[in-house]
């Protein structure tokens, strides 16, 4: 009898690992949880998380767990956007980091005029806030545009910002570099006294944003519809086109509060240099999250946790004296690794136990 | 009544025979080629008439054009081939900077000649091609994320290898990679009235006879045919009896054997290697290819139309320079608005083609 219980046991253990392991989020945690793991392992106190103080005194909340959610910011929100742009228009926004370019040289100029060391801000902050998400939307507009009436593939559509994206933002800019007063760098800091730094509330808002906008709206089933076969959603009385539309728009959008977090940070804008191929990353991070880049369904939660990966990835990298310019390697193994495991080859390979080359020669015949 | 009606079968036949002609003589693949063609030699007409005098009336102008864009030629080859076949490369730019690294170092340290530093080229480029075509064409990978990882990997190897710019420093190498090829009766004449022979690259002459071999291949083999068939609906290319997966592996083999031979010459060109170096030579190399007429959807393309592709890319960029504008930024934006006309006018062919 006990031997029978305990094999029944061992039954529910097995099938709920297996539960875990075919669970959607299963490869991001995991890998995450990996990832810092190794971190605690070299650094035993990475985890910790202590008050300090910052250069005028006040108090702020100091540790790496805090740097890598402060500093995953910019590709949380973009995933978000490229998340909903991957799965209507089965394709990849490759002018992010352009576009967040353009609207870092928007919010500079109306911030600093054409001074290059204002002593006051030209304009309220909010205000900047504003156009520099206009300037995000306008590009998700025109990107949206090409993609949705003129039929383009993503990629290529995109193509045309990503060439002069980074040019208009230093023509937005005027050629100048100007440096705006540090009272606009609260919002990619700390506000004076308080310990926790606002790009880490800005990220909160916006995941909640989407997750009552998801929950409540139509948005998500919509965009999954669309991706999965717009004819169909055309016949069941969606209009395609105005869904891929607005998700670019969406994107621009997250661009825009992109953007103003990073031209917080430093109150100065480079365009040819900010955020450099940010857009390889947070497509990575897409496609980190179990989100097939072939459109259709997705998984905003997984999309999220891949940001956060590879910015805990990155900040691993710097920790270890990896040159920042050697980072890529690594990435580019784990892309490789990452996307071996979910190819539906190595799927099947792995649950019916059949060899390769028989499974070559059987999907050879079934499909193209 | 027989014979009205024989005459007018045969005028119904012919009237056929006339559209089919007349289809055929107008193909996309032509009409796209057509506008590439005339547009290169309306913008080079234009900025002979107006600017003549910065040098444009110079035949040594449509040389260094050549010269310039030698290795681009080469390399946009490559990747038309896989967007015909209904694939994508954007591992060039980081492949071409580990060849340039990977040769200088072999060059000045490892007392490499002029032929094993070719081998080595060709090598990492085959080796690209090798290992992206199997994960794509045999694993079902997408193409955009496999060659986003070859990217970042050559990219982050030229770090691993050397982090600062390096120069070539090797007398043979030099040598060789300054030696010109004299155009006979061609030149211009100087201030000082004496007439100088127009000079041409080796690279130039390389790149010419590649974009003829690959013409060659796609027009006149079965595996070039096969590009276009996989390319233009896969589905239908399986039930033709095509092998699906070889010939994407194929493609995506000869593109990384012709981005080996594009770093190559790149480097003989530049001479020089660092981890910034061709940055964006991927997407340089798809615009040329998207305005040479070479559909992203696969199915639809020609290597020459890629030649003035880069040419007409190449020359727009030089106008903007000789314009002088202060401004840094207008060559990028000139350019991107030759591609979104481009882009636009691919679209509006392709959805009339469908009514």
């Amino acid at each position: 009898m006990s031997k029978n219980n305990s094999n029944q046991n061992k039954i529910s253990v097995t099938t709920i690992i297996k539960a875990i392991i075919k669970h959607k989020l299963f490869i991001p945690i995991a890998f995450l949880t990996f990832l810092l793991l190794i971190n605690v392992f070299i650094n035993p106190g990475f985890l910790k998380i202590s008050m300090g103080q910052d250069s005028n005194g006040n108090p702020v909340l100091i540790g790496n767990i805090i740097n890598i959610l402060n500093n995953a910011t910019e590709l949380v929100v973009l995933a978000i956007g490229m998340t909903l742009v991957t799965s209507s228009s089965r394709g990849q926004d490759i002018s992010v980091g352009a576009t967040v370019a353009i609207v870092g040289g928007v919010i500079m100029r109306i911030l600093c005029g054409s001074e290059t060391q204002p002593t006051t801000l030209h304009a309220p902050i909010i205000l900047a806030l504003l156009f520099g998400c206009l300037a995000g939307m306008a590009c998700g507009v025109f990107n949206g545009l090409l993609v949705s009436k003129f039929k383009i593939q993503p990629m290529v559509a995109t193509l045309i910002l990503f060439t002069a994206g980074r040019s208009i933002g230093s023509m937005a800019m005027g050629g100048l570099k100007p440096k705006a007063v540090s009272s606009f760098g609260y919002y990619g800091n700390f506000f004076p006294g308080f310990p926790i730094p606002t790009p880490i509330l800005i990220t909160i808002v916006v995941i909640a944003i989407t997750y009552i906008a998801l929950k409540r709206t139509n948005l998500g089933l919509y965009t999954k519809a669309v991706g999965i076969n717009d004819k169909a959603s055309s016949l069941n009385g969606l209009n395609p086109e105005l869904i891929k539309f607005l998700t670019f728009v969406i994107l621009g959008l997250c661009v825009g509060i992109a953007g103003f977090v990073q031209a917080s940070r430093v109150q100065t804008v480079n365009p040819y240099t900010i955020v450099p191929s940010i857009e390889m990353d947070v497509i990575l991070a897409v496609a980190l999250g179990g989100n097939s880049l072939g459109g259709g369904k997705f998984n905003m939660t997984g999309s999220i946790i891949g940001a956060y990966t590879i910015q805990t990835l990155t900040s691993m990298l710097t920790t270890l004296n990896v040159n920042t310019n050697a980072v890529p390697v690594f990435k580019a193994v784990i892309i490789i690794v990452l996307v071996i495991i979910q190819t539906p080859v190595v799927k099947s390979f792995f649950s019916n136990k059949i060899t390769l080359p028989k499974l070559i020669a059987v999907n050879g015949k079934e499909r193209a | 009544m027989a014979s009205i009606n024989k005459t007018q079968g045969t005028k119904t036949l012919e009237a056929v025979r006339n559209k089919l002609k007349r289809e055929r003589t107008l193909t996309d693949t032509a009409f796209l080629l057509t506008i590439t063609i005339s547009l290169f030699i309306v913008i080079y007409i234009l900025s002979i008439l107006f600017l003549g005098d910065k040098g444009f009336s110079k035949i040594q102008m449509f040389f260094n054009l050549l010269n310039e864009n030698a290795a681009l030629i080469v390399i946009a080859c490559g990747l038309s081939i896989v967007m015909i076949t209904g694939s994508i490369d954007i591992s060039v730019g980081g492949s071409t900077a580990l060849i340039c690294t990977a040769c200088i170092v072999g060059l000045n340290n490892h007392g490499f000649n002029f032929v094993t530093t070719l081998m080595l080229a060709l090598a990492i480029g085959l080796t690209f091609g090798l290992v992206q075509g199997i994960l794509i064409a045999y694993l079902e990978m997408q193409p955009f994320i496999v060659t986003l990882a070859g990217m970042f990997l050559g990219r982050g190897l030229v770090a691993l290898i050397e982090v600062n710019q390096i120069q070539v420093d090797n007398i043979g190498f030099e040598e060789l990679s300054g030696a010109r090829i004299m155009i006979p009766f061609l030149g211009d004449v100087n201030k000082k009235g004496a007439f100088i022979q127009s000079k041409l690259e080796y690279g130039v002459v390389i790149a010419i006879i590649i974009v003829c071999i690959m013409y060659w291949i796609l027009k006149k083999t079965k595996l070039g045919r096969s590009f276009y068939a996989v390319g233009g609906n896969a589905q239908s290319a399986l039930m033709l009896g095509i092998n699906v997966r070889r010939t994407k592996f194929y493609a995506h083999l000869l593109c990384g054997l012709l981005a080996g031979i594009g770093g190559f010459l790149y480097l003989f060109h530049t001479r020089s290697g660092s981890v910034q170096q061709a940055t964006g030579l991927e997407m340089d190399a798809i615009a040329a290819s998207i305005i040479g007429g070479t559909l992203l959807t696969g199915g639809v393309g020609n290597i020459f139309g890629t030649l003035f592709g880069v040419l007409t890319s190449g020359i727009v960029l030089l106008i903007v320079t000789a314009i002088g504008s202060q401004d840094p930024w207008w060559s990028q934006i000139t350019r991107a608005a030759l591609l979104c006309f481009f882009i636009v006018l691919q679209s509006v062919i392709c959805s009339r083609k469908k009514k």
